[in-house]
């Protein structure tokens, strides 16, 4: 098939603008990144560099990829990552418009990478359990409800690709935090500090320049992993009790 | 020379609680002048670095994702065995031991490997504690599965994403220190060599991927946690970025680098589709259970839709070779009948690069005895995956399966306290060679990079900076200079070549020689010409390559170009340790050695050793040193399965 793809072309020190590329003869077997590493086999044999973009596993796991395609956060397939995505899903003829992560907490580094540390920075302000290495009891001391425990795996899931982000209207982090936060607030290992944490957590996502949630459900919409907009609402229930804590 | 492993000796079952009271400690006070730099952040580095900046240690770590949180860890799907015996099935430390040094062919240490089952437990309970959520039972108590064949339930797992969720407990505990400020951490930042001072590794070299800095950064120790080498073969089921680089350019600067020709090959995978194809994907095994591997009889018919092929045109090559254990012969079985009947022109599928490299794995037989929904139910997830990827349903028509690279046994020599020749230069997880042998078990890989990181590491480093305690070094020390100027020309050299090939097509070209001939069955002869023609290519790449844009800033094909001219040089060594290993071990397949049942056949008298070889110059045979292996607790045993 062949395609004219619309491509955000920026680097750091300059504006960003769109440019048009034409994929021709692309197999509808290719993965989406594989159709871009052929465009840019050909920009690299023309002498022109070619487009950038983050990628790693592509199993659909690291959370590295991600970009919209024409608007939506990894593009028209639903419940999975770019890297996973097939070209047997578009057309012959189609025009994609692909463009970076828009959101002022993840500044474009070049073309369609984004600085995703604000991300890091939210977990290490609270997205764990204070366990020293070798102080842990016997795995079985506390037994766990596999309810929860299926739950909180659920909220685990999330890799942290940061397509909520883009998808929201307000550019919020809270699926990604309400999902570390959630986790390790249904276990019995994560009781301790669960107040705490969310007030930490929350603090952190919002130095950062993230938005607020105004229920849009965007961010549920988009995420490769089906992450459950309900743990914003735990996590906002979480919160009340933080602040009624005064913490 | 002969290498000493520095194993403790006396009775199994004590000698890791003698030692560790047997080496240094490093006092409270004392600990947070020491700095240690660890390269890598997966399993093996996340869990080292936060468990050392816990002790007191001034950690610096280093990764070239954009976080901690996406080393390719994360990408393992079945689980992690401990000996908990949770299951009251008859596991035990001994068993856990057991197996892991049958299972590795008998060229692993045993000693390491008894330390492996005996810390194992604690990784169970350390990560419950930090909110792992593994997978439980309607009683609140972990599950466990029976996994790659073993006779126990010994395999905790969170779904199939027990990598990614053991990978964030490390990560978080990590970030819990980079956060505490104990921990100073550079994403997006490539290891590019190893710094000696007075023979002792203080420090290395980095390249910034964002602004192509090239700095030194100095410290008392260094820890390579830069995971396997599999990418040497272009196409596995490694991440894109992952290389062999750091443990490389450490073997350049003097560490030695032992059992390279050690590769695991999983017979399960999507195969190739196309010229381009950038990765493959892994499909559990356990797809095996039921269903049927054939390929046409015929070459006229391998064009064929496979439901026009008659049943008497099938040949279920593995039920017939292998009449007793048909379609569930071991890993390195299958992947080697899969390669021979695509050699003989039985492949079915694309044709890539003029040959069709798949066989049909079959479900017609199990959905018709079992239904449709039963299938569902047990495979359901994979089925799915497997749709997505190639279009296909695979209710309706086989899959098409095909063995590809999965992990690297071989790895940076070390001793018991996981620190290689070099002195200071310690090496963990899937980078070092220490405990899988010849072959690793299922659910086994996670557990040595957790044993490693957790509780092996930050125990015997202490040994090292309490016996030398290191004068300090700063980055204006000569060997600081000397080697980010090594680094920054050769950088400039890949950058003037200015060819006409980008730099995956060497790699593609690398990778067909590997699999060729440095894969899952290999000859004296074939490894022979693998040995003309790695150079061959290598020096087509320094003439020949192109790498467009900028030294000076974000240059993804400058990044590619340094791994895959390390892989160039990598690969060489590869074949030299394969093609003198001559018998067969493990996942090393020699087909001049092999029993009558087509099994790899070793050569204990000869072999049973570690080969750790030395660089002596680019294009020269290393020089080989030789580790003996001896096994007074697990009998040594032929594998057979019929």
């Amino acid at each position: 098939m062949n395609l004219t793809l619309k491509v955000w072309r920026q680097s750091t020190d300059s504006d960003g603008r769109f440019e048009t590329y034409e994929a021709k003869d692309v197999s509808t077997d290719a993965s989406f990144l594989e159709m871009l590493d052929v465009v840019n086999d050909k920009l690299e044999g023309e002498g022109q560099e070619p487009i950038v973009f983050d990628h790693d596993c592509r199993e659909g796991i690291c959370g590295a990829c991600g970009f919209l395609v024409n608007g939506v956060a990894h593009g028209p397939e639903t419940g999975t990552t770019i890297c996973q995505t097939h070209m047997r899903r578009f057309s012959d003829g189609d025009s994609l418009t692909i463009e970076p992560w828009r959101a002022s907490a993840f500044p474009v580094i070049k073309d369609l990478m984004v600085d995703r540390t604000a991300f890091d920075k939210i977990i290490e302000s609270g997205g764990y359990v204070s366990v020293r290495t070798g102080a842990a009891p016997d795995a079985h001391t506390m037994p766990v409800n596999k309810h929860d425990a299926d739950d909180a795996f659920n909220a685990a899931t999330c890799i942290g690709c940061g397509a909520c982000v883009a998808a929201c209207p307000n550019a919020a982090a809270m699926l990604f935090t309400a999902a570390k936060v959630s986790h390790l607030g249904m276990l019995p290992q994560g009781q301790v500090e669960r107040y705490e944490r969310v007030a930490s957590m929350v603090d952190t996502m919002e130095e950062a320049g993230f938005g607020a949630c105004s229920n849009h459900g965007e961010c549920e919409a988009v995420c490769p992993k089906g992450v459950s907009l309900n743990y914003i609402a735990r996590m906002n229930r979480d919160l009340v009790m933080a602040k009624l804590k005064g913490l | 020379m002969i290498l000493d492993g520095k194993c403790p000796t006396g009775d199994i079952e004590e000698a890791w609680d003698k030692h560790r009271f047997g080496i240094k400690v490093v006092n409270p006070s004392n600990k947070r002048k020491f700095k240690v730099i660890v390269v890598g952040t997966g399993l093996a580095g996340a869990s080292a670095a936060a468990s050392m900046a816990e002790m007191g240690y001034q950690v610096e770590t280093f990764c070239y994702q954009d976080s901690p949180r996406r080393a390719h860890s994360i990408a393992a799907q079945g689980g992690i065995n401990a000996a908990k015996n949770y299951q009251n099935d008859g596991d035990s430390v001994f068993r856990l031991f057991y197996d892991t040094v049958k299972g590795g062919d008998f060229r692993s240490r045993e000693r390491n490997v008894y330390r492996l089952a005996q810390v194992s437990n604690s990784i169970i309970d350390q990560a419950v504690a930090q909110g792992v959520p593994f997978a439980r039972e309607y009683g609140g108590l972990l599950g466990n599965r029976s996994f790659g064949g073993a006779q126990v339930s010994r395999t905790f797992y969170a779904a199939g994403q027990t990598g990614q969720q053991l990978l964030l407990g490390a990560y978080q505990a990590l970030a819990r220190q980079i956060g505490l400020k104990h921990v100073v951490h550079h994403n997006r930042t490539e290891m590019q060599d190893l710094i000696l001072v007075d023979g002792q590794a203080r420090g290395i070299v980095t390249r910034n991927l964002i602004t192509g800095e090239v700095k030194s950064h100095m410290a008392d120790a260094v820890v390579l946690a830069t995971g396997g080498y599999g990418n040497v073969y272009y196409l596995s089921t490694n991440a894109m970025g992952c290389n062999v680089t750091a443990g490389f350019q450490a073997y350049k600067r003097g560490a030695y680098f032992a059992n390279p020709c050690y590769v695991q090959i999983h017979p399960t995978c999507i195969p190739v589709h196309g010229e381009f194809q950038s990765k493959l994907t892994l499909m559990s095994e356990s797809l095996r259970n039921d269903g049927r591997v054939w390929v046409p009889r015929s070459k006229d018919d391998v064009e064929k839709p496979a439901g026009d092929i008659a049943e008497a045109d099938r040949y279920y090559y593995l039920e017939e070779r292998y009449p007793a254990f048909g379609n569930l012969v071991p890993r390195d079985v299958a992947a080697r009948n899969a390669k021979y009947v695509c050699d003989d022109g039985l492949g079915v599928g694309h044709k890539v690069g003029g040959e069709r490299r798949a066989v049909y794995l079959d479900f017609a037989d199990a959905i018709k005895r079992d239904g449709e929904d039963a299938i569902r139910e047990k495979y359901g997830n994979l089925f799915h995956m497997y749709s997505k990827i190639t279009g296909e349903n695979p209710y309706k028509v086989p899959m098409r399966i095909y063995p590809a690279v999965h992990y690297t046994m071989g790895g940076l020599w070390v001793d018991y306290n996981l620190m290689s020749n070099v002195p200071g230069l310690h090496v963990i997880g899937e980078a070092n060679f220490s405990d899988h042998g010849a072959n690793r078990l299922g659910a086994s890989a996670l557990m040595q990079g957790l044993a490693d990181g957790y509780f092996v590491l930050p125990y015997t480093i202490g040994n090292f900076l309490w016996s030398e305690r290191p004068e300090p070094v700063t980055n204006d020390c000569a060997e600081a200079k000397e080697a980010v100027a090594q680094v920054k020309g050769r950088i400039t050299t890949l950058m003037d070549i200015k060819g006409s090939k980008p730099v995956d097509y060497f790699h593609r070209q690398l990778g067909k020689v590997m699999y060729d001939k440095v894969g899952i069955s290999r000859t004296g002869a074939g490894l022979k010409e693998a040995l003309e023609q790695i150079p061959a290519i290598r020096e087509e790449f320094w003439k020949n390559v192109s790498v467009p844009g900028k030294a000076n800033s974000l240059n993804p094909a400058l990044e590619k170009a340094g791994r895959v001219a390390d892989f160039l040089e990598f690969a060489e060594m590869m074949a030299h340790d394969a093609h003198d290993r001559d018998e067969s071990a493990g996942g090393h397949f020699r087909e001049e050695h092999q029993t009558e049942e087509g099994e790899a056949k070793r050569n204990d008298e000869d072999f049973s050793f570690v080969a750790a070889w030395e660089f002596k110059g680019v294009g020269v045979k290393p020089e080989l040193h030789k580790e003996p292996l001896s096994f007074d607790y697990v009998k040594l045993s032929q594998r057979s399965y019929k």
